[in-house]
């Protein structure tokens, strides 16, 4: 694979694969705020 | 009790006869499946290839962020706010638009009636993988020996190895139905989903050792930077994004109006939007790998067999199947993983349908069931398992696909944003529960940059189509099942729209008690049937 094919690879994995963590990370935390405000 | 407790507890239990999500889990992983089907697997990996290679990431993660998460938001805001059905979600939104939900109803009815028909060619091959039936010549043995397909008409000649499998499909997917949306479409979600994770996973491995594999993933992406100065390139990013996520055509509006009501649906619609994206992305690893390899097998470039859609499952990976080690691991993991994401779409699709049925005449769950999908089931076998099944099929797929979804979907938003100027009272919903919250930047978006990529992507769809027939196929089968088919939907739609809805239907904007955005004293009272308006800009 030319290093260009490589980086644009790495490049749409983080992007996309690192959202999707991100997105997953924002979902659980927001549901914990939700239990804590339900139990206060 | 007061009138206002009174219909807030007649509502809660008209939600209990409707059924829900049990948990958001089930819920996303039911939109996941929804937007995950033959589309992600099939088409994003020719798309992207075709459209500048790793340069395509750019337009499309763009047409991602700024109209497919939108938009996929937009759709959970109407369903979850008004707690129905596509054309009851949008009669409470307001009552002279209902017919835009059934217009969203019968392109999904179509698109069941032969995405079923994909499905039960998948599921012949994944046990013609077993043995690869196909022999050496997978296109011959795919067009002449399997469909049987003759010259372009339209003819009642049966094709049983098409007939059985498709009425194994329709058999188990009205069983799920009828189970419900949690012990079925949930319980089906909740199994299928991470199945079809680990066989694609292991699928993409295998891929990968392949030789060859890395001249594969080169050439899909090395990036043509010039590609970005193309429109067309930036219409195929928003088609894609468009047609994969599930977006527009009332399925998302279905399964958001089963989702508890203080569900973060902001959180959950990112999720599902990247979730979809990253499938996409490992599908196209994978297919690239394997079409290296194939490449390398056949001592040509790239270029000479990349192919996507029905090309790439049934002639091109039977090519790879038979070459590669492993061969009918490889074969079995890929057609079975066609079978699982296309289920769970098709479920979705049919949900629609059987959701709206319920809504309008308060129908038993079997009974709305065995009424939707009998009719759906019957066309399905009638239309697609004869020998010019695979003819009509890639017409109204085309059609219901660029002047259907399309059409629909930008007139919706048009209306919701601009005529109804819904957004304001949509995204104070989405903002109750929903993190990061939605402001100004999702209303420009909604109703500006989404509607105009949709706009360009139709009018290139439409320049090409006028330019000369779809596939050469001659007028009688484009009028018939295409152009006629996309203006009849719109037109029964507005028929349905004229139907009364069943006695004690509240279509008097969000169901009491559904919209914890609105004020406290918000009117309540439950004028069924009349033709008031939400209106709600707060």
């Amino acid at each position: 694979m030319s290093t260009e094919a490589v980086v644009m690879m790495v490049v749409a994995m983080l992007v996309v694969w690192g959202g999707l963590v991100l997105a997953l990370v924002n979902l659980v935390r927001q549901g914990a705020v939700e239990d804590r405000s339900d139990g206060a | 009790m007061s009138t206002t407790a009174g219909h807030a507890s007649e509502h809660a239990e008209q939600e209990r006869r409707r059924g829900g999500f049990s948990s958001r889990r089930v819920f996303i992983l039911a939109a996941i499946g929804s937007a995950i089907g033959l589309g992600n697997i099939w088409r994003f990996p020719y798309v992207a290839y075709e459209n500048g290679g790793g340069a395509f990431l750019l337009p499309y993660l763009v047409a991602l962020l700024t109209a497919g998460i939108p938009f996929l938001l937009l759709d959970y805001a109407i369903g979850h706010r008004h707690r129905g059905s596509a054309p009851l979600s949008f009669a409470r939104l307001r009552r002279g638009t209902e017919g835009l939900g059934w217009w969203q109803v019968g392109i999904c009815f179509v698109i069941a009636v032969y995405y079923a028909a994909v499905l039960a060619w998948a599921l012949r091959y994944t046990l013609f993988s077993l043995d690869k039936a196909w022999g050496a010549d997978p296109e011959a043995f795919f067009f002449g020996e399997f469909l049987q397909a003759g010259d372009v008409a339209v003819t009642a000649d049966v094709v049983p190895g098409v007939l059985v499998p498709l009425a194994v499909v329709w058999v188990a997917v009205l069983a799920v139905m009828a189970l419900g949306v949690q012990r079925g479409i949930g319980t089906l979600s909740l199994v299928f989903i991470p199945v079809l994770l680990v066989a694609f996973g292991v699928l993409v491995v295998q891929a990968l050792l392949l030789p060859g594999a890395g001249t594969g993933l080169d050439a899909l992406f090395t990036p043509d930077w010039s590609a970005l100065a193309s429109a067309s390139v930036w219409a195929a990013a928003f088609g894609q994004i468009f047609f994969s996520l599930s977006v527009g055509f009332g399925i998302m509006i279905t399964y958001a109006s089963y989702v508890d009501r203080r569900e973060d649906m902001t959180g959950s619609g990112l999720v599902v939007g990247f979730s979809n994206s990253g499938f996409e992305l490992l599908a196209g690893i994978g297919v690239f790998a394997a079409l290296g390899f194939m490449a390398q097998a056949a001592g040509t470039a790239v270029d000479e067999v990349a192919s996507g859609g029905i090309g790439l499952a049934f002639i091109a990976f039977p090519t790879i199947i038979n070459e590669a080690p492993a061969g009918a691991l490889l074969g079995v993991l890929f057609f079975g993983s066609l079978v699982i994401a296309g289920i769970t779409s098709l479920v979705s699709v049919i949900e629609v349908v059987i959701s709206a049925v319920r809504d309008k005449l308060d129908t038993s769950r079997l009974t709305a069931t065995l009424a939707v999908g009998v009719p759906a089931a019957v066309l399905s076998l009638v239309l697609f398992s004869t020998t010019s099944g695979i003819y009509v099929l890639d017409v109204v797929d085309h059609f219901v696909n660029q002047y259907g979804i399309l059409v629909v979907a930008l007139v919706s938003m048009l209306v919701v944003s601009w005529a109804l100027r819904a957004l304001p009272g949509l995204a104070g919903h989405l903002n109750v529960h929903g993190r990061p919250r939605v402001g100004t930047g999702w209303r420009v978006l909604t109703s500006v940059v989404a509607p105009a990529g949709l706009a360009v992507v139709l009018v290139l769809a439409l320049r090409d189509d006028l330019a000369e027939p779809y596939e050469g196929y001659p007028a009688w089968l484009l009028g018939g099942f295409g152009w006629l088919l996309v203006v009849a939907l719109p037109l029964v739609g507005l028929a349905l729209s004229r139907l009364p809805w069943r006695s004690g239907t509240h279509l008097d904007g969000p169901p009491p008690g559904a919209d914890p955005s609105a004020p406290a004293t918000a009117p309540t009272g439950a004028r069924t049937g009349t033709g008031h308006s939400e209106g709600g800009l707060r």
